[in-house]
């Protein structure tokens, strides 16, 4: 193992374990934009303390490390983790072709030769999809769970799908595209920690705009932001931490953890949310309201005059 | 036992002649005649379970902190307003089911005026001698339209309250008195809170109802002086005889039933389906907004309008003089209210048909006017549907954006489309009558020669 | 002469009381009836009373469920049973109206078109009434004048309404220079916490919230997105901008921020949309509209960063907030 990997090893398990923090952990280290690609990386915090921490941060490291290789050899009882090996597999026959050898992404303006045509195969397709460096277990684990990815069609909104990859398989490539670069984990929600009310405020402030107030889904210019009956607890903090698609990306510091468990909880809440009046049509309001008042209402009522109206027949008198 | 009451009565306001007159005054037969009742029945429902509202609602706007019984509100800030609406829908017994039958039946109201709207357009029913009953029957309608959304907004809670802010930028976007207006209403800048609310409260509860009570009254006495009109159905009606079935046995049960079928049907939405649930919605701020907000079904023609406009203010200098949201928001009902009024005058005009007229047309009668009324109306549709073009994105992902280029496009060329479509069916279906007419006439000949040939 | 037993007694008695529970069938018989008779319908009466019956069965059910407490779906039981017993009793009528009721189609005139006779009187008692007055333009001239100026006199209170001449309270915001951005539970917002592609919403602190001018969107851009007008020149602070949260079309909040994760496969660039008519404005340009309905663009306002790193006002807006009425381009909000 080099230097610099062994560094971000230690700076990966630090920052989990909370050792290291501040102002720094919330940057996110998510490199799409040119811009910030070009930007130098920061060096590793360790090497700026005094080396009496040093010393004991090495200690706590090495016992990190021999747990982190302990974890590496599938133990009965414990979950198994990915096996980054058959990740590797699996990204070469699934995800290569968009996603570029070891994650290094496609991000340059296609050829004007694109598509499947007459004379052209169909294997050259638009290539283009983000790296895959340092997006971490969170955003792998995402994708694949909903079924976002594979995408059937390059440049259209990832949506949730049927999930095609076993749950091995899932956690493989989760496995694989983690240790592409050092990234954040799968988050682990507590929604039961969560204010239901705080958690109906903050989702109006942040999310309802686009989500809609019941998370029944809504639009935003050349997007949809989909219903969120489906999403897990998991899911919905991965989301918030990734921003996907055109959703904004709300890091620990614009909300925290707690914040995040309160808006998870409401989410939870919004999918059966109080409908003590009865059929709730949907939680979207006036639309289809209106079609039950035409529909339902005025039709019947119509209905019952032409019964009342019906009163001589033609030849009686 | 009733001789000896009418006897009572009529010594003491000599009104048997009145009485034994309306008692057999007489009403055509059809089913159509009816919706303008199930209106009337909707409107007796809205001020019954209204009044019932007025004891449990506040219109204050004071900011109050909430502790009541459903959980996700606890501790929000709000107006007393939303919280006397929170409160009526989860802690007064029976007040969410007054409250949804109050609001399905603004709806139903609207509906039934529109159904009966549509029914008297293609009837001819306008005609001379009852424009002045047809535009009592507009301006309720009017006043239907602003009662509703008055309504709707007062309980303040994020939808109705976005709705209100787009209701003030109409009301702005007038040229040369558009923010005057807005001051004058609002008492200064949206949200102009305290007095505002105070006065959405009274124009509901009490001006604009009195306002539509006294039109109703008006519209009826107008409908009872002059008879209803009829169709044609045989011999005995004509333009100076009308056919009927009286008051009092016929139509008193008839006319009672449909009374109760309407509260029937209203209560049993008001119980089984949830309206405006306003405690999922939260309350309004100015700076909170929420996707898919729409208004009441009876808006959402002018939501579509405010949709399909494309980009621009009209200014000139530095002097802006038309504000985007005047063309959907004003313009647009503006016009087809116009339309509506002055549509006895101009058909006067291009028919020249200046008679008075007590029998209706069928609409394949008067092909002229069912094409134009069906082409208006098509136009009329068509932005309502547009309103509701997110909604269709979310649902079966067809763009938004290609959906108002569509609809953009379709306002425009349908109408004169459809209107050509129903000029040509109603011609068609009264050339199939005079086949059918000279066919049964050869039949009928053809039978009576055979029978003449047999006798002789 | 015999006495009259009891029995007997009894007898009479109830043969009168007979007589008299009936007595409309024999008066009936003897006139023409003005309403027609029609036959008979045992099983209608049987249905209708069998209507009633339900409606009397759902009515009382609605008062027992109201009187239940804490009833799971109290609101649904309540309103079937009203709602049933009013069908119900719907149902009998009609029923009644069919079966029951003798349904006659008479005829009857038409009232008369009009009444020339009664209109040429008023007519005349209208004209001979004035037979006194000689000057008649000049007085319904006078009266014209003292009528119509009494209406606007009339009138003329509701202007206490609100400020129907004085618009002066549309260009007014609560933000000054210097004045700090703080969040919703007031704690002022510090530059390095403005994250790119998230959006912040912000006051000015210590201001009314609900204020149109209160309200301001946050959003970082990279400094090379930036692509701001010469007007708009120092806006930006350290690639943070900030703009009216009122959208300028109808005003509603722009709570919508479009932020494409992955920029070459992206519906647009980063853009703050209005969720009511989905007017789109451009954060990197000032505020231009890209797509909806608004015709003007969002007011920008101006940042600086002080020295302990908080987000100020720079001033003003560039524009006056809110939607467009006939003077907002006519000068900038109150400085």
């Amino acid at each position: 193992m080099t230097r610099g990997a062994l560094r971000t090893r230690i700076r990966m398990m630090l920052r989990r374990r909370g050792a290291i923090g501040g102002a720094k952990q919330g940057r996110r280290e998510r490199q799409y934009w040119p811009e910030v690609l070009a930007r130098p990386r920061t060096p590793p915090r360790v090497a700026e303390r005094g080396p009496g921490a040093q010393r004991l941060i090495l200690i706590r490291v090495l016992g990190a490390a021999a747990a982190a290789a302990a974890l590496l050899v599938p133990s009965a009882g414990a979950a198994p983790p990915g096996d980054v090996a058959r990740g590797k597999h699996l990204y070469g026959e699934y995800c290569i072709a968009c996603h570029g050898a070891a994650g290094s992404g496609v991000t340059h303006p296609p050829s004007a030769r694109i598509g499947a045509a007459p004379g052209r195969a169909q294997t050259q397709q638009r290539r283009l999809a983000p790296s895959l460096r340092g997006v971490g277990a969170l955003a792998a684990d995402f994708y694949l769970r909903t079924g976002y990815m594979p995408l059937s069609r390059i440049g259209i909104q990832p949506r949730r799908s049927r999930v095609l990859f076993s749950e091995a398989q899932i956690r493989a490539l989760v496995a694989y595209v983690a240790s592409l670069g050092p990234g954040p984990p799968i988050p682990r929600p507590q929604p039961q920690r969560g204010s239901l009310s705080e958690g109906l405020r903050l989702f109006t402030d942040h999310c309802a705009g686009c989500h809609q107030v019941v998370a029944e889904g809504g639009y935003v210019t050349g997007a949809v932001a989909p219903p969120l009956e489906q999403a897990t607890p998991t899911q919905i903090a991965q989301a918030v931490r990734i921003g996907p698609y055109v959703m904004p990306t709300f890091s620990r510091q614009a909300i925290s953890d707690r914040r995040l468990d309160s808006i998870i909880a409401y989410v939870q809440y919004a999918k059966h949310p109080d409908d003590r009046g009865g059929w709730a049509l949907g939680h979207i309001g006036p639309v289809p309201e209106g079609l039950v008042a035409w529909l339902i209402a005025t039709a019947a009522l119509v209905a019952v005059c032409v019964v009342i109206g019906e009163r001589v027949r033609r030849g009686e008198g | 036992m009733i001789r000896r009451l009418v006897r009572a009565l009529d010594q003491r306001s000599g009104s048997a002649p009145f009485i034994r007159k309306t008692l057999r005054y007489l009403f055509p037969d059809h089913w159509s005649f009816l919706l303008g009742e199930v209106a009337l029945y909707a409107f007796v429902i809205l001020v019954a379970t209204g009044v019932y509202l007025t004891l449990f609602y506040t219109d204050g706007t004071t900011d109050v902190v909430y502790h009541g019984s459903y959980v996700p509100l606890q501790g929000q800030h709000m107006t007393e307003a939303y919280r006397s609406v929170v409160n009526i829908s989860f802690s007064v017994k029976a007040g969410l089911l007054i409250r949804q039958t109050h609001h399905w039946a603004a709806d139903v109201f609207v509906a039934a005026i529109t159904l009966h709207m549509l029914r008297v357009f293609f009837t001819g029913a306008y005609r001379k001698p009852r424009e002045l009953t047809y535009w009592l029957g507009l301006t309720m309608l009017l006043a239907a339209l602003l009662e509703g959304y008055l309504g709707y907004s007062l309980a303040d809670d994020l939808l109705s309250g976005m709705g209100l802010a787009i209701g003030n930028a109409v009301a702005l976007s007038i040229p040369f008195v558009g923010a005057n207006l807005g001051a004058l209403i609002w008492g200064g800048p949206f949200p102009g809170k305290h007095e505002f609310f105070a006065r959405m409260y009274v124009a509901h509860v009490f001006l604009l109802p009195v306002l539509i009570a006294t039109l109703l009254a008006v519209h009826l006495l107008l409908v009872a002086l002059r008879h209803h009109t009829q169709f044609k159905r045989g011999p005995r009606e004509t333009e100076r005889k009308i056919v009927g079935v009286p008051t009092f046995p016929g139509q008193t049960p008839r006319s009672l039933g449909l009374f109760f079928a309407v509260a029937g049907v209203l209560f049993l939405l008001g119980g089984l389906a949830q309206i405006n649930p306003i405690w999922l919605w939260g309350p309004f701020h100015t700076f909170s907004s929420t996707n898919g907000a729409q208004p009441d079904w009876y808006l959402g023609w002018l939501i579509g309008a405010l949709r399909l406009v494309p980009s621009f203010d009209l200014v000139i200098g530095g002097y802006t003089l038309v504000p985007n949201p005047f063309w959907g928001g004003a313009a647009f009902p503006l016009i087809v209210f116009t339309f509506l009024y002055l549509w006895p005058w101009l058909e006067r005009r291009w028919s020249g048909d200046d008679a008075f007229h007590n029998l209706l047309d069928r609409p394949r009668d008067a092909p002229g006017r069912t094409a134009i009324g069906v082409g208006f109306f098509t136009w009329v549709f068509l932005v309502f549907v547009a309103g509701s073009a997110d909604r269709i994105d979310v649902l079966f992902n067809i763009s938004y954006t290609s959906q108002i280029w569509a609809y953009r496009v379709a306002a425009l060329a349908a109408p004169p489309i459809t209107a050509f479509i129903a000029y040509r069916v109603c011609r068609e279906l009264q050339a199939g009558e005079i086949v059918e007419r000279e066919r049964t006439r050869a039949e009928r000949e053809a039978v009576a020669a055979r029978r003449g040939a047999e006798t002789a | 002469m015999a006495r009259a037993r009891p029995k007997d007694v009894l007898v009479a008695a109830l043969t009168l009381l007979a007589a008299r529970l009936q007595p409309g069938r024999r008066r009936r018989r003897m006139r023409e009836l003005t309403v027609p008779a029609g036959p008979p319908s045992p099983g209608a009466e049987l249905l209708v009373l069998g209507l009633l019956a339900a409606a009397t069965i759902c009515a009382v059910a609605f008062i027992v469920v109201y009187a239940l407490d804490r009833l799971p779906g109290q609101t649904q039981l309540l309103g079937l049973s009203i709602g049933l017993a009013f069908l119900c009793i719907a149902a009998a009528f009609v029923v009644a109206a069919k079966r029951l009721v003798v349904s006659e189609q008479n005829e009857d005139d038409y009232p008369a078109e009009e009444h020339p006779e009664e209109q040429e009187t008023i007519g005349e008692v209208v004209e001979d009434s004035g037979s006194r007055l000689t000057r008649k333009r000049l007085l319904t001239l006078g009266a014209a004048a003292a009528g119509g100026s009494l209406g606007l006199a009339l009138i003329t209170p509701a202007v206490s309404l609100g400020p129907v001449f004085d618009t002066s309270s549309f260009y007014g915001t609560p933000w000054r220079r210097g004045r700090r951005l703080v969040d919703e539970n007031g704690r002022p917002y510090h530059a390095s916490e403005i994250e790119e592609s998230a959006l912040y919403t912000a006051f000015p602190q210590g201001a009314d919230r609900e204020e149109l001018g209160s309200s301001v969107v946050l959003v970082r851009l990279p400094p090379a997105a930036l692509d701001l007008p010469h007007a708009n020149a120092g806006y930006a602070a350290d690639g943070i901008v900030a703009y009216s949260k009122i959208c300028t079309h109808a005003g509603c909040a722009i709570s919508l921020y479009r932020t494409p994760l992955f920029p070459p496969a992206s519906p647009g660039p980063p853009a703050l949309v209005c969720p009511c008519h989905y007017s789109t404005f451009d954060p990197a340009t000032a505020g231009t509209v890209l797509f909806g309905p608004a015709g003007r663009k969002l007011p920008m306002l101006p940042l600086l960063i002080d020295g302990r790193g908080d987000l100020r006002a720079a001033g003003n807006f560039d524009e006056p907030v809110g939607p467009s009425w006939w003077g907002v381009r006519l000068r900038g909000p109150n400085p």
